[in-house]
């Protein structure tokens, strides 16, 4: 990471604990933030693909938001996505890239674990997980698995 | 309106939401859900769904900008994630039960209230405050490099800050907005975090969050791909061209103007909610 490498800034004599402490955080940060990066450019990839598709096959149908159906369970559940996907489906390929997007800031809190692992900072691995299980529970909990 | 038509409008619309929310450091979910329930006469369930999703593309698209320049504070983030995604998740349980016309009037009160928040002058964060014990054993004290050089702080009132925190996740759950103006209400008046600090450290929250109400928003089939496809790549497009063009001249002006949109947009919320026209 250039992060490493940046010039180290006036060390202050007075906090040096602080200093160096907050210089591998940020280097967590970045990586952290590419992570995230990441995960918005290929989701908002597959999302304009299947846009793609949904809008040449559906382009002159009428759109209706005003009544709330609730959607099928093809496009609220993760086998019912992946099943459309494969069918080839413009809609459920959006819905992937809905899904990778939610899995994205999970992906860096889950990340974040192994950063302050590597600070040996036991309480905030503690409160990582903590986060990390409410997260797991709101996607896998849900209903959305099955 | 046909789906090509409608994608095309929404996705403009979308893009110029993300692009004043970015500028004004306001949010564009705010108005999205009450554009979209206004004048699309969208289902606000539906409308609820698509922002939330867009809210976590924002976040987690501005982060890798944002940490660049060391300002925001990875622990005081973690710390109050734990409140946020506790109360994302209970927002989400109750936006489920709760009746639309309801939904309306809490969003039209979240409203006015931003539009004042928006208005009103920022406190300045007082340099050397005493450390606090709590916030000292939870090492959420830092520095960030100000102008003249090294700053250092020191976090205060962590329980109100934390309770705060939680009232911001839920609503965040239940409206699926960022609920920019109740973080600052938490780290800038509560906890004194320094504004710069908390603006960036919550922009990293924010992404987070959203994800732990968004899997329930999408189980429950309140996510349409439809609707979400043309808001989420629209605000998308438009935050990020906001973040790259970002001149601090007219930012005042245009933040003068965005809280006049909310205002309004609040008010008309509120009028449909509690005549049950939503």
């Amino acid at each position: 990471m250039p992060a490493a490498q940046a010039p180290n800034p006036q060390p202050n004599p007075l906090q040096p604990q602080t200093r160096e402490q907050s210089w591998d955080d940020h280097r967590i940060e970045v990586i952290l933030g590419n992570v995230l990066r990441s995960g918005v450019v290929l989701s908002a990839a597959i999302v304009l693909w299947g846009a793609c598709i949904y809008l040449f096959r559906h382009a002159h149908e009428p759109a209706d938001y005003g009544i709330f159906r609730g959607e099928p369970s093809e496009f609220r559940t993760i086998p019912g996505i992946i099943q459309s996907v494969i069918s080839g489906r413009g809609r459920g390929l959006i819905q992937l890239g809905l899904l990778v997007l939610i899995a994205t800031p999970i992906a860096r809190v889950a990340f974040s674990i192994v950063g302050f692992a590597l600070e040996r900072d036991r309480m905030y691995v503690a409160f990582t997980l903590i986060v990390l299980a409410i997260l797991l529970y709101s996607l896998l909990g849900s209903g959305i698995g099955v | 309106m046909t789906i090509v038509e409608f994608t095309g409008v929404v996705a403009i619309v979308s893009f110029v939401a993300g692009l004043l929310g970015s500028l004004t450091g306001l949010g564009g979910g705010v108005v999205l859900v009450p554009l979209l329930t206004i004048f699309f006469h969208v289902d606000i369930r539906y409308a609820i769904g698509a922002s939330l999703v867009s809210v976590i593309a924002t976040s987690s698209g501005a982060a890798a900008s944002y940490v660049k320049e060391g300002f925001s504070n990875i622990r005081i983030g973690m710390f109050l994630e734990i409140a946020t995604t506790f109360g994302a998740l209970l927002g989400a349980f109750l936006a489920t039960r709760i009746p639309t016309s309801t939904l309306a009037i809490i969003f039209g009160a979240v409203l006015l209230y931003s539009a004042y928040s928006s208005r009103k002058p920022r406190t300045q964060a007082e340099r050397n405050l005493p450390p606090d014990p709590l916030a000292t054993r939870l090492r959420l004290n830092g520095s960030f490099p100000d102008v003249d050089g090294e700053r250092s702080y020191n976090v205060q009132h962590v329980p109100t800050g934390f309770s705060l925190m939680f009232g911001a996740g839920a609503l965040s759950g239940l409206l699926g907005i960022g609920s920019g103006a109740v973080k600052v209400l938490a780290m800038d008046q509560a906890m004194r975090i320094p504004f710069k600090v908390s603006t960036t450290t919550s922009n990293f929250m924010i992404g987070v969050t959203a994800a732990a109400s968004a899997g329930v928003y999408l189980s429950r089939g309140y996510v349409d791909p439809g609707l979400a496809m043309p808001v989420m790549l629209g605000v998308l497009a438009g935050s990020l061209l906001g973040s790259r063009i970002l001149v601090k001249a007219e930012t005042k002006s245009l933040r003068l103007v965005f809280s006049v949109v909310i205002l309004v947009l609040g008010l008309q919320m509120l009028y449909k909610g509690i005549w049950g026209s939503i």
